[in-house]
């Protein structure tokens, strides 16, 4: 049959030119985005859930405490732990870092010191209260429970 | 001047950039963990002098909304027995905007409301007298033994019903009131005025130690 004519065929190369561009611009957005990790964590970190999170606003503010069962279980045991900095510390040892921390900050800022707790959410509450306790001590009144926000219907 | 070469093709070959930049990009791809500053706040009381004591202060039972939750991860929620903490957000508001006793300036607070809170505020006489200071408190208590994530899910569940008053009184949505930062006027105005006359009061116990569980 003359009278269809196959179609001609599509051009099937898809131009490539713009690709790189695209690339870059992935690129810069993870450049952006990214904080390369400075310490390792020792501790398991599996942030509970929460819906009504805040976000703190100047992070030069923020300390971090981790707190969870240690990963190697054979050097450190299987109790919850808190890790701060990079080496696992023990309760006592909160207030001392506490005033390392804020010694980092200028002097106007000292008492706006925020302790984000990373705590795993099989810790049970002796361990946070204890820890609660010792930030008290140390004049540490901001806390923060990290938290992971969970979409509910 | 002569040119000594002919001219070079002016075109760089570009077809080997994209495998470049996917490389970098595969790379930060990798390293990246988006830094997530997010979660709940709080703020702790200020440390106790062995020496003063804090000062007594006597609230009347009805004032305060009791939630207790023992090392089983079971709650007592104002004597009643409950396993979750579903729904609690709602008591706590319709407890915190009940004016049993209000004085004059928590009646002034409850003309300033709006119309929507104000059809929520009941006037019961065995809940809390008024929401400004002094009126309701919502005490949470926890054992050694209690779940850190059952602790914050019910903490989570009291802020809620604070952001929801809150939100509602200048007109947001509890989300959209705690996302405003405070850097403009504006928002820190708006913070105030949800805030005006309700403080979020929430007590935070020791824990007992009986069950201890760390």
């Amino acid at each position: 049959m003359a009278k269809f004519k196959k179609k001609t065929k599509a051009d099937v190369n898809i131009p490539t030119s713009a690709l790189p561009d695209i690339i870059f611009m992935l690129l810069f957005f993870f450049m952006v985005v990214t904080v390369l990790r400075e310490q390792e964590i020792l501790v398991e970190q599996k942030i509970p859930q929460a819906t009504q999170l805040q976000k703190i606003q100047k992070k030069t503010l923020i300390s971090y405490l981790y707190v969870g069962k240690p990963k190697n279980t054979s050097l450190y045991g299987t109790e919850p732990r808190i890790q701060a900095n990079d080496v696992l510390i023990n309760t006592s040892d909160i207030v001392f870092w506490v005033t390392q921390e804020k010694d980092k900050l200028s002097e106007a800022e000292r008492d706006q010191i925020t302790i984000s707790l990373k705590a795993d959410r099989d810790v049970k509450m002796g361990p946070i209260s204890d820890i609660q306790f010792e930030l008290r001590e140390a004049d540490a009144r901001k806390l923060l429970y990290a938290s992971v926000g969970r979409v509910d219907l | 001047m002569p040119s000594k070469r002919g001219r070079m093709s002016q075109e760089v070959n570009a077809g080997s950039m994209a495998d470049i930049a996917f490389l970098l990009l595969i790379f930060f791809l990798v390293t990246t963990t988006i830094a997530s500053d997010k979660g709940i706040l709080n703020i702790l009381p200020p440390k106790q002098d062995p020496n003063d004591p804090p000062p007594e202060v006597e609230l009347n039972e009805r004032n305060i909304f009791n939630i207790l939750i023992n090392a089983n991860d079971q709650l007592l929620i104002e004597g009643d027995f409950r396993t979750d903490a579903v729904g609690l957000s709602d008591e706590i508001k319709k407890f915190v905007l009940n004016f049993g006793r209000p004085d004059e300036e928590n009646m002034a607070l409850f003309n300033s409301l709006p119309a929507s809170l104000r059809g929520m505020a009941e006037q019961s006489p065995e809940s809390s007298d008024y929401p400004g200071s002094g009126g309701a408190v919502v005490s949470i208590k926890t054992n050694r033994g209690t779940s850190y994530e059952l602790y914050l899910e019910v903490l989570d569940q009291v802020k809620k019903a604070y952001f929801e008053i809150y939100g509602e009184r200048v007109g947001l949505t509890a989300e959209q009131y705690r996302q405003l930062s405070g850097r403009t006027a504006a928002e820190a105005e708006l913070i105030d005025k949800g805030k005006e006359g309700i403080p979020m009061a929430i007590s935070i116990a020791e824990p007992d130690k009986l069950g201890g569980g760390d």
